[in-house]
């Protein structure tokens, strides 16, 4: 099905016939992934129960870890690859990402400084933002 | 489908581009659809991460998530979830290769490992409520609640898929169509894990550390 | 425990006359209609070639169809605002009290909205889209079918909620306080939200199943560049309706939560936060009047290219002004709450991209203009559709760009003008676009023309009717007229809102003229038959076949090899006339079989939102179980398709000849 055009399903390993013949090597795909995403969990909880880390830094150390184990994911679990079988796929994803992006960035800008705006109150009706 | 191919032979040509090549294998086509279905799903979880985001610190007086989380729960539900991310795929392993012992097993392990973070879910879940952190007891409890739930839910009904599914390949064998959602659903437990990544880093583990 | 929920006798609202007479008014309808079917029995025809079809053809006449009979119900809840209006000055109360006048401009807008316009666009997509691609059918035959019933289970429950229990009076935006459970007690938010629930997972089906057909299912040789400009548009449109209905969904969840659990998303008590609901709400909003205009866009490029009897004037720039509508109308949506206090900074910021967003729309006015310069252009009723959008459209455009800048917007937000700008824009573009592809395509889905001179005549009412209904509204917002006003107290505004009124009533005209054109199309349909299947010289492939198409579109799928397919295919016939044509060599198709999965899930949609509404919860865990069931019903049948015979095509194509064979 693979050889007929440039195009793949997403999630498909790439060599699909291969595994069909012979299942030996891809587990070792998905076992190294397995063993980075285990990596980069510790991490995490490290970073955030340190008392080593500047204290904004914990939080966009935390970010940039759920990226990596994000990508991880995709690339391990999920064989996402930037070659041109793969094109539809990263580029639904990209647009995804850009929706996500805006979407929480948007609202989180908009509501700030919406909040930000309004009249002082008293104690029990305080909303403003964590940052 | 089947499409009844026009005159002209497009298996004499070399390799052809994707987008000149005619319609998609059905495979591709299920797959890529099922796709383009979890990324709306994504952007779901997005409005329901942009709400709590904005509403975590409304606690109205009550106790915020430091006071709430138990970090210990979280790692394990974690590791139970990331290892039954794994064990969906060495079960994927075995659908490609036809191996109906290794996907049962494959399958019966995933289960398992997402029962048991359900399991964990729940119990955090009633032990919050038990200690008056109901979601009806703040907007940041509301919020919690349901992103985290939310989350919940869809693994619930991925467990429920499997369960049909693994009916559906002892019934049917692996046809084609078993296979095409067989593909989807190990789509579907990915993304639930990466969602996870992202929930337990902004309201877990965030939310220790502020 | 009450067994019924909150449901009781008293939930009919039997002491409110103009209430009970329109649910005679519908109830006698559907008694009227229901009874022929049974009577003429035509109820097996029905049920095996329209209810349980999965055939895109179908579905899409099936979406027209519910969009112009929800289009009667949302018009005459219009005509209904504009006669109180026009009488309720000084200290007159008109003869609609005001809480039924805000259920009745609430259900207007989530009617006109979703259950008229999104309908109409999906269905004209779902009708025309994979014809023009060259293929059988789209990449998820049955979920289309789910789609399709899912939206009409929406469109049921709010029709029930005028004859049982009340709608909304929150607006169709529904925001709260008001919307929440203390100031709304009622269930006519509930109906609201769950109708739209259930419609808005429809959708998202919809559009996750047309943007896989348009990426992943063309005919061979048709690449992205080659694909007629209304299938770009149905691309943006589906990725739109992807991106942005999933957001629409959370928030009306998270309102859900706040009046079904006591959940504290956007209550004043316990830190809830209302102007999250406004902006996560236009996160939905914005992108979804693209989705509804953009298909309007991709018709308006159909008709003007094959009436003016040349190529689209910049098919590249086309595509790149659709794909930039299609990003940029998600940086924009804070315009819709410029005044609800963010700072100036940020409401520049929107303001500014506001602008910017109209830049691609003029491209795509210019390249239509540029298309039809130097053509033929032939003024049939879908193009008399086209030049009255071109003006109509315009200045709705630039009264958008004008409330874009927000001290502007200070003055007009909420006041009538900005009733005027949208209307002008959805009715000038969207409607307007609906009803050219309604007359362009109808002879290729039902085999005969429509009637000319009533389209004519319908055209010239609505248009005439279109500025008088809706440019007093520009002049009385200028005036401080703020909308949703069931009596007013200015008499200044009197005479402005009569000749609004009276456009309305041209309106009507259109619409009866629609009405009347309709049935003598179908009293008239063998003088007006389509024999060729290309009864306007079309330029795209859905033209090369039969009107109507066989169940399988196309015998052979054709090979394309440039844009304007069947127009190249129809020159190189032309060209080529002494030569004999070469053998065609045909196959047996599979076809997706039929399926009563969708209309069943429906009922059941129908079962569980009703039971929600009135909090019978026996009722819902029956109906949610039953959906479950007939999904698995569903996943196990051991037979999705069935063959249609090579001979059967073959007798098919003799009996049906088309003037070339791709």
């Amino acid at each position: 099905m693979t050889d007929t055009r440039y195009d793949r399903a997403p999630g498909d390993s790439p060599s699909r016939r291969a595994i069909e013949e012979s299942p030996g090597s891809e587990p070792l795909v998905y076992t190294i992934g397995l063993v980075l995403a285990l990596v980069l969990t510790a991490t995490s909880f490290w970073v955030a129960n340190t008392a080593v880390l500047w204290p904004p830094g914990v939080a966009l150390g935390l970010v940039v870890l759920a990226i990596a184990q994000m990508g991880v994911h995709l690339v391990f679990f999920l064989h996402i690859t930037s070659g041109p079988d793969n094109t539809n796929n990263v580029l639904a994803l990209a647009f995804g990402v850009l929706i996500v992006a805006l979407v929480i960035g948007g609202s989180l800008v908009i509501m700030a400084d919406m909040n930000a705006n309004m009249m002082p109150m008293d104690g029990t009706m305080n909303m403003q933002l964590q940052r | 489908m089947n499409v009844a191919v026009s005159v002209y032979d497009t298996h004499s040509q070399a390799l052809a581009p994707a987008s000149l090549a005619g319609p998609a294998p059905k495979r591709i086509v299920v797959g890529f659809g099922f796709w383009i279905f979890l990324l709306s799903d994504i952007v779901m979880f997005s409005a329901l991460f942009a709400a709590y985001a904005v509403l975590v610190n409304g606690t109205a007086g009550g106790p915020g998530g430091a006071r709430l989380f138990n970090q210990g729960t979280v790692a394990v539900e974690t590791v139970c979830l990331l290892v039954s991310s794994y064990t969906c795929g060495l079960m994927s392993l075995a659908i490609y290769s036809h191996r109906r012992l290794g996907t049962y097993v494959g399958a019966l392990v995933t289960f398992a490992l997402g029962a048991a973070f359900l399991a964990l879910e729940l119990r955090e879940f009633a032990d919050m409520i038990a200690r008056g952190a109901t979601p009806q007891s703040s907007a940041f409890l509301s919020a919690f609640f349901t992103l985290v739930g939310c989350h919940g839910l869809h693994v619930t009904i991925g467990l429920v898929w499997l369960a049909a599914m693994m009916a559906q390949v002892a019934i049917m064998g692996f046809r084609p169509a078993v296979e095409r959602r067989l593909l989807c659903f190990s789509l579907y437990w990915h993304a639930l894990d990466i969602i996870w990544v992202g929930l337990f880093t902004v309201v877990y583990l965030m939310g220790v550390a502020a | 425990m009450n067994l019924l929920g909150k449901l009781s006798w008293s939930a009919i609202p039997l002491d409110q006359p103009i209430i009970m007479g329109a649910t005679a008014f519908m109830v006698l309808a559907v008694v009227l209609v229901v009874g022929w079917i049974l009577l003429k029995g035509y109820l097996p025809y029905l049920w095996n070639e329209w209810i349980t079809s999965v055939d895109h053809k179908r579905i899409g006449v099936m979406y027209c169809v519910l969009a112009l009979v929800m289009m009667l119900r949302g018009f005459s809840d219009a005509i209904m605002m504009r006669a109180q209006q026009a009488v309720a000055a000084g200290g007159a109360e008109g003869y609609l009290p005001p809480e039924h006048f805000d259920q009745i401009f609430s259900a207007h807008g989530t009617i006109m909205i979703f259950f008229m316009a999104m309908p109409f666009v999906v269905g004209v997509m779902n009708f025309a889209v994979p014809l023009q691609l060259g293929v059988r059918d789209v990449a998820f035959p049955t979920l289309n079918s789910v789609s399709f019933w899912l939206t009409a289970a929406g469109a049921l429950l709010i029709n029930v909620s005028l004859a049982v229990g009340e709608f909304a009076k929150t607006g169709w935006v529904a925001y709260p306080p008001l919307s929440e459970l203390q100031y709304s007690p009622g269930v006519g938010v509930d109906y609201y939200l769950w109708s739209l629930q259930i419609s808005g997972i429809g959708t998202l089906l919809a559009g996750v199943n047309f943007v896989t057909t348009i990426l992943k299912l063309r005919a061979p040789g048709m690449s992205y560049m080659r694909m007629p400009v209304f299938c770009w548009t149905a691309l943006a449109t589906n990725l739109l309706i992807v991106a942005a209905f999933p957001v629409l969904t959370a928030t009306l969840a998270m309102l859900l939560l706040d009046r079904y659990l006591d959940f504290h998303f956007f209550t004043a008590a316990a830190q809830g936060n209302q102007m999250m609901y406004v902006n996560l709400f236009w996160v939905w909003g914005h992108p979804e009047v693209y989705i509804l205009v953009l298909p309007a866009f991709g018709i308006f490029s159909e008709v003007v290219a094959t009436f003016s009897g040349k190529p689209l004037f910049g098919y590249r720039s086309m595509v790149a002004a659709t794909m930039a509508i299609c990003v940029l109308s998600f940086l924009v949506w804070l315009h819709h709450f410029f005044t609800m206090g963010a700072s100036a900074n940020v409401n520049g910021f929107f303001g500014v991209m506001t602008m910017i967003i109209a830049v691609p729309t003029g491209v795509k006015v210019f390249n239509w203009l540029f298309t039809m310069y130097g053509g033929r252009v032939r003024f049939e009723v879908p193009v008399l559709w086209a030049v009255g959008f071109m003006i109509t459209f315009v200045i709705g455009g630039m009264t958008g760009v004008l409330m874009a800048v927000p001290p502007a917007d200070f003055q007009l937000h909420n006041s009538v003008f900005l009733i005027a700008h949208f209307h002008n824009t959805i009715i000038g573009g969207v409607v307007f676009g609906l009803m050219a592809g309604y007359n362009y395509w109808f002879p290729k889905a039902f085999g005969f023309t429509l009637d000319e001179r009533w389209g004519r005549r319908s055209f010239w009412c609505w248009l005439v009717g279109f500025y008088l209904a809706f440019m007093p509204l520009y002049m009385l917002g200028l005036m401080g007229m703020t909308r949703r006003l069931q009596h007013y107290d200015n008499p200044s505004w009197q005479p402005w809102l009569i000749v609004a009124a009276i456009g309305a009533v041209v309106i009507l005209g259109g619409i009866v003229c629609q009405v009347v054109q309709l049935v003598v199309s179908i009293r008239d349909r063998e003088k007006l038959r389509d024999l060729t299947g290309d009864p306007w010289n079309g330029r795209t492939l859905e033209w090369a076949t039969p009107s109507p198409p066989p169940a399988w579109n196309f015998a052979l799928l054709p090979h394309i090899g440039g844009t304007d397919a069947f127009w190249n295919m129809k020159k190189s016939i032309a060209s080529k006339q002494d030569q004999p044509a070469p053998a065609r060599k045909y196959e047996s198709i599979e076809m997706p079989k039929n399926s009563p999965t969708g209309f069943v899930i429906a009922f059941f949609a129908v079962v569980v939102g009703f039971a929600l509404i009135w909090h019978i919860w026996w009722m819902a865990a029956i109906g949610l179980f039953g959906a479950f069931v007939t999904i698995l019903v569903l996943a196990f049948r051991q037979h999705e398709e069935f063959e249609v015979p090579a001979e059967q095509i073959l007798a098919f194509d003799r009996a049906h000849p088309t003037e070339i064979t791709p």
